[in-house]
C-alpha cells in the first residue's frame, strides 16, 4: 500500500490521474473503520489532509462554497440552519472534528446526515481532474447506495448551496442522541415552496417539493415518496411514520 | 514508510505500516500506550488525543496523516509532576471503576474545559457523548468535570 499526500489542489489532482485506484482520505471516519477491520486494502490512499484548496467556506456570486475538506465541526457555524442542525448531530465531538462535507458525499451512504440538508439549498457537487471541472447536481450526484457519479480520476472540490436559506430544519431519529447512524433523517425547506430531503429511507436521499399551500398533506407527500427498507436499525414501516411524523414537527417549526 | 511527529512536546520518528491508524503508533511503536485501543471505529473515545489542538480518535487518523503534526496523549496531560485538574478531580470523585475509558474521558474533558471554563451539564454531556463508559453510568464522571472546572 502507497500514501500519497499531495501539498496543493493541482499535485492531488495529477497524483489522482496517475494513481486512479487510490481511495481519497480526509478525516478517516469511513476509510479508516474499513482499514482497521481489513475490510478493505486499496492499493493506495491519497491523504488530503494537507491540501488547503479543500479547506473552510465562503460566499461566492450569491452561494455558499462548502470546501470538500469542511470539517462537521466547522459546519456547525455555517449560516446554512439545516446544515448546521444537522453537523451538529453527527457521531460525539471527536468525530465532528475529523469527519468531512466531502467525506460524507464521497461515501454517498443513504445515512449520510449532511446529504439532505445540502439537497434542500439546491446542492451543487463540484468535481475535479487534470481534465478539467464539472459541476452537477447533488442529486445526480449521488447514483445508489454509496454509489456516485465521481470518475476515477477526479476528487470532490466543493459544493456550493443558496445562500438565502429560508426557514430550515434538519431532524433525526435514532436510539440516543449522539454516535448513532439515523435510522430516518429529514430535511425541511420553507420558501416559496416547501422542499424536504429525507436520509435512510431510500437507497440514496429523496427529495420533495410542493407549494406552500400543500402543508397539510407534505408529511404524506414525503412518506409516500420514500422507500425504505427493513434493516437492523428498523422496519420500512417505522421509517414511513416517522417521516410523516418528522415532516409534521419540521413543518410546525418553520411555518410561523 | 518512515513519519515524523511531535508528542508531548517530544520529537519521535517511527517506521510504520501505510495503512496503520496513529493509535498503533503512539501503543506498539511509540510507547504511550495511555490511548485506549477499544472499539477502532470511532464509537468509544477511549484512544481519545489532541491532533493539531482538536480532540480526535488516534485509530481514525491514517499514521501517515499525523505526520509532520502535534499530539498531546494523556500521559502528556501532567506537568512537572503534577496531575492535570482533571486528572486530579477524577481521583478526588472516584470517576474510575475499571478504567479503561478513563484516559479518554480525561483527555476530552480537559479538551471541553479549555474552551468553556464553567461548563453547564448539557455542555459537559455533549462533549462526553463520543466516550463510552461501561461501568458507572457517568454520575461521578460528572461530578469530576464539574469539581475541575472549579
Amino acid at each position: 500500500m502507497d500514501v500519497l499526500t499531495p501539498r496543493t489542489l493541482d499535485e492531488a489532482l495529477r497524483l489522482k490521474a496517475e494513481r486512479p485506484d487510490a481511495v481519497p482520505i480526509q478525516g478517516g471516519t469511513d476509510v479508516m473503520v474499513e482499514l482497521n477491520f481489513d475490510r478493505a486494502r486499496p492499493p493506495a490512499l491519497l491523504n488530503l489532509n494537507e491540501v488547503a484548496e479543500l479547506r473552510g467556506w465562503s460566499k461566492e456570486d450569491g452561494r455558499i462554497r462548502l470546501g470538500a475538506g469542511l470539517t462537521y465541526t466547522e459546519a456547525m457555524q455555517t449560516p446554512l440552519p439545516a446544515l448546521a442542525e444537522a453537523s451538529r448531530t453527527v457521531g460525539g465531538p471527536q468525530i465532528r472534528n475529523r469527519g468531512t462535507i466531502g467525506g460524507n458525499l464521497g461515501t454517498s451512504s443513504p445515512a449520510g446526515d449532511a446529504l439532505p440538508p445540502l439537497l434542500v439549498c439546491g446542492g451543487q457537487v463540484r468535481v475535479g481532474s487534470v481534465r478539467g471541472e464539472r459541476t452537477l447536481p447533488l442529486e445526480e450526484f449521488v447514483t445508489g447506495v454509496k454509489r456516485n457519479a465521481l470518475a476515477d480520476d477526479e476528487l470532490i472540490l466543493d459544493v456550493t448551496v443558496d445562500a438565502e436559506p429560508g426557514r430550515q430544519t434538519f431532524l433525526k431519529v435514532g436510539p440516543r442522541n449522539a454516535m448513532v447512524i439515523s435510522v430516518v433523517s429529514l430535511a425541511l425547506r420553507v420558501d416559496g415552496e416547501l422542499t424536504a430531503s429525507f436520509g435512510s429511507a431510500g437507497p440514496v436521499p429523496g427529495l420533495v417539493r410542493a407549494p406552500l399551500d400543500d402543508a397539510e398533506s407534505f408529511p404524506e407527500q414525503v412518506a409516500s415518496a420514500a422507500s425504505p427498507i427493513d434493516d437492523v436499525r428498523g422496519t420500512a414501516a417505522y421509517r414511513r411514520h416517522a417521516l410523516r411524523v418528522l415532516t409534521r414537527r419540521a413543518l410546525e417549526r418553520c411555518l410561523v | 514508510m518512515r513519519i515524523s511527529l511531535r508528542v508531548n512536546g517530544e520529537a519521535h520518528e517511527a517506521d510504520v505500516w501505510e495503512g496503520e491508524s496513529l493509535l498503533y503508533v503512539l501503543r506498539e511503536r511509540l510507547g504511550y500506550p495511555g490511548s485506549k485501543n477499544a472499539c477502532e471505529q470511532g464509537e468509544c473515545g477511549s484512544c481519545s488525543v489532541m491532533l493539531d489542538g482538536d480532540l480526535v480518535c488516534a485509530c481514525l487518523v491514517l499514521a501517515a496523516q499525523a505526520d509532520g503534526h502535534d499530539l498531546v496523549t494523556v500521559e502528556g496531560l501532567a506537568e512537572d509532576g503534577r496531575l492535570h485538574r482533571v486528572q486530579e478531580a477524577f481521583v478526588a470523585a472516584g470517576a474510575v471503576q475499571c478504567g479503561f475509558c478513563t484516559p479518554g474521558l480525561v483527555v476530552a474533558a480537559a479538551d471541553l474545559l479549555q474552551r468553556t471554563a464553567d461548563p453547564s451539564d448539557d455542555e459537559i454531556r455533549e462533549a462526553l457523548s463520543g466516550n463510552l463508559c461501561r461501568c458507572t453510568g457517568y454520575a461521578k464522571i460528572f461530578d469530576a468535570v464539574r469539581m475541575a472546572a472549579q
